[in-house]
């Protein structure tokens, strides 16, 4: 499956069908870091991708001055 | 996953609640979470006016999104902080949220109104350029607040942020810094009301919701914020929660009930130390106030520069 993830902006390429809590494994990223989407989806940690799934991930994580 | 209210298929689960939620559930779920620490709080009351300090991220359009479907009177006010392309991208995201809405925004273009931008303030200080942002940040929120006649300013700071903070004053003891570190400072001479509606709903899920809102916000981190101690707070937070979920909750949460109470009198010892600026008349602690000096070194930096 394609996988897109942000800052910076890139596009690796992961083998399904994957359980979403172990694709951020895989990834080293951490669940309360980001949200996946799957299409134009949200989707939880047990939710399986299957290898033809458009699979993106999003950051939540902001910093700086609040 | 089953959402924990209806049953129907899960698309945001919620570790340290043991929750997960459909779409319709998790805005109402958020929506509580805001309403009851509002309510909880005492932050906005019934005919009372708010400004929304928009920054074009998550977590501020969220609170904005949230309060007016509450049916709060809140305007926002974008500050144009002049950090190239992203402050452009960050207004237009501000600006398309509010003409979807409706709502008034007000716009503050630090470079116009007062001289300088965040890039040229952290030139000036010579110190992480967040220092000097949150400073400007500040000062000039509260002024515009009181310009408009807003009873009441209000920041997106959620969870995380509110759990960074927390973390590193116990890192330092910072003590004087942690009698403040509040969800409501009252308004006094010269300060409006500041609060914190989204103290319980961590990043994660001020993100999710924006996206289940179709509310379009900006995703880019600040370039200025990169490698920041708070960013590397919250990493060695979400390491904890990723073991232990509550973990954040918990030690900001207690922290409000626990300990705050104790340091009640700290809080009002900085208070009375408040006076006046000499320049802009705004609350300081000193003769000329941090913003002051800020501008003045900024000004300094800006005429050697040429």
């Amino acid at each position: 499956m394609q996988v897109r993830l942000h800052n910076p902006t890139r596009t690796v390429e992961m083998a399904g069908p994957l359980p979403v809590h172990r694709l951020l494994v895989e990834l080293g990223l951490r669940r309360e870091a980001v949200l996946v989407v799957r299409g134009d989806s949200l989707v939880t940690a047990d939710t399986v991708l299957a290898d033809d799934d458009p699979v993106e991930i999003l950051p939540v994580i902001s910093g700086g001055a609040r | 996953m089953k959402c924990r209210r209806c049953a129907e298929p899960a698309v945001v689960d919620v570790r340290r609640h043991r929750a997960a939620f459909c779409p319709d559930c998790f805005v109402h779920h958020c929506r509580e979470q805001v309403r009851r620490t509002v309510d909880r709080h005492d932050m906005i009351a019934p005919g009372e006016s708010a400004l929304v300090a928009v920054s074009g991220g998550k977590d501020s359009l969220m609170v904005w999104d949230v309060l007016l479907d509450l049916g709060y009177a809140a305007e926002g006010v974008y500050l144009g902080l002049g950090i190239g392309g992203y402050s452009d991208a960050s207004r237009r995201k501000a600006e398309a949220y509010a003409a979807r809405r409706g709502a008034r925004l007000h716009v503050v273009d630090l470079p116009t109104e007062v001289g300088f931008d965040i890039p040229t303030a952290a030139a000036a200080v010579r110190r992480a350029p967040c220092g000097a942002c949150g400073l400007s940040k500040r000062h000039l929120l509260n002024r515009a607040a009181r310009e408009v006649g807003a009873d009441v300013l209000v920041t997106g700071h959620n969870l995380d942020d509110e759990a960074a903070v927390l973390f590193g004053n116990v890192l330092t003891w910072q003590v004087d810094y942690l009698s403040r570190q509040r969800p409501v400072l009252p308004a006094t001479d010269g300060f409006v009301r500041r609060v914190k509606p989204l103290i319980r709903l961590a990043e994660r899920e001020t993100a999710a919701y924006c996206v289940l809102r179709r509310i379009d916000y900006i995703l880019d981190e600040c370039p200025m914020a990169a490698g920041n101690r708070h960013l590397r707070y919250k990493d060695a937070l979400n390491e904890l929660e990723e073991h232990s979920p509550g973990a954040k909750a918990a030690f900001y949460l207690q922290f409000l009930d626990r300990m705050l109470p104790l340091l009640d009198g700290v809080a009002d010892d900085e208070r009375a130390m408040v006076a006046r600026c000499a320049r802009c008349g705004s609350p300081s602690t000193s003769e000329v106030c941090a913003f002051c000096r800020l501008q003045e070194r900024a000004a300094a930096l800006g005429t050697s520069a040429r």
